[in-house]
């Protein structure tokens, strides 16, 4: 009986994650329901949000890449993150959406490499194909989307206020939005900017980026 | 170095923009031979109103589709002057490296459009001001004059998407 309710269980949650996945393209808004993915650890293993949710709280998902000086500068701030937060069911889940053909620094090699020199602690996947960031709306390294346990969008944006200088931040965008799920609140801010490398397609693979002019006569 | 911080006086002074350090001291950089601001003395460049057409292309020297396009904005404000389109590099280089790796490929380039430097640590301060589409990823171009105003948060690569664009603000 308890392997039925499993099963019932785990149905429901796959039927969830189809059911309210949104258009390739359209990118998720706060509200949205996270589309699962399955995508290749530097280990060489596959990870799915599916598969790691019964364990969780919520995901910190991070599009991150090894070339971006943007990424780099908050590389220590993204391990610091996971060191906080995975144990209180927030891991930080890494994905490099970069296309190596046009980045070579971004292939799945070269993570590997970043990964071991910067002494990395949470997943760090390739969106290989591409499938994934178009899915999530993503346009650049780095960009933050945090999911809570029904893998609904509850924070988009950047980590802080300040590229630079991580002593001089003001506001802890990331860990707010994840202070306010745990203690059961919305996140105050749900959306910020920041400056960021733009995803690396190529040239045919442009409309993967959710870039449209935005004209005003 | 005269000549050159003449011309970006004189640039300074038909744009109205200023070094305003309300949010951010840039004051160091003060004896360089540009405009280094924060978005409240970068402010004027998005709200001119007279019968030029702006190309404000917003780049860094770390970004490298930004670099490949550079060539096409160069040309562009070489051929299209005479049709008052009026091209500024908005660098977003990190403060730290403003001095050293921004102006050493600025003098190892020899840009002739201008360039200024836009430093504001908060960027979700400004990124919506210049235009709400704009995510903040780089390279981003913003064309306009009194009639038409668009965005383009993408790269060009080639010269031809550029005019093309440029053509559509311009009664040929």
């Amino acid at each position: 009986m308890k392997k039925l309710f499993g099963l019932i269980a785990l149905f429901a949650v796959s039927a969830a994650f189809v059911l309210n996945t949104s258009a390739p393209g359209e990118g998720l808004d706060i509200g949205d329901k996270a589309p699962d993915f399955k995508l290749k650890h530097i280990d060489g293993k596959y990870y799915s949000l599916s598969q790691l949710q019964p364990q969780v709280k919520g995901f910190i998902i991070a599009f991150t890449c090894n070339t971006c000086p943007y990424a780099v500068k908050y590389e220590e701030r993204l391990k610091s993150l996971h060191a906080k937060y995975a144990d209180k069911g927030f891991p930080v889940v890494a994905i490099n959406p970069n296309d190596p053909e046009v980045k070579p620094g971004d292939s799945f090699n070269a993570m590997k490499e970043t990964y071991s020199n910067k002494e990395m602690n949470f997943l760090y996947l390739f969106d290989e194909g591409q499938k994934v960031f178009p899915q999530y709306g993503a346009t650049k390294t780095p960009h933050m989307f945090i999911l809570d346990k029904s893998m609904t969008v509850q924070y988009i944006g950047a980590i802080d206020d300040n590229v630079e200088n991580a002593k001089a931040v003001k506001n802890t965008y990331v860990e707010d939005a994840i202070e306010a799920i745990m203690a059961g609140n919305k996140p105050t801010v749900t959306k910020t900017k920041a400056v960021g490398c733009s995803i690396k397609v190529k040239p045919v693979n442009r409309h993967l980026l959710k870039k449209k002019a935005s004209v005003s006569n | 170095m005269t000549f050159l911080k003449s011309i970006c006086l004189f640039a300074l002074f038909t744009l109205g923009l200023a070094n305003v350090q309300a949010q951010e001291n840039l004051a160091e950089f003060a004896d360089l031979p540009l405009v280094v601001t924060d978005y409240a003395g970068l402010e004027p460049l998005f709200q001119q109103r007279n019968d030029t057409t702006y190309v404000v292309n917003f780049w860094a020297t770390w970004c490298g589709p930004c670099i490949k396009e550079l060539p096409y904005f160069e040309r562009l404000n070489r051929e299209w002057k005479d049709k008052k389109v009026k091209v500024v590099l908005v660098s977003l280089d990190f403060k730290s490296q403003i001095r050293t790796r921004l102006m050493k490929f600025l003098e190892k380039k020899q840009l002739e459009s201008e360039v200024v430097v836009l430093h504001q640590s908060n960027a979700n301060d400004w990124i919506d001001k210049v235009d709400p589409s704009w995510s903040g990823s780089i390279p981003a171009t913003l064309v306009y004059n009194r009639q038409k105003r668009a965005f383009y948060e993408q790269e060009f690569y080639n010269y031809e998407e550029l005019v093309s664009i440029v053509k559509s603000f311009i009664k040929m």
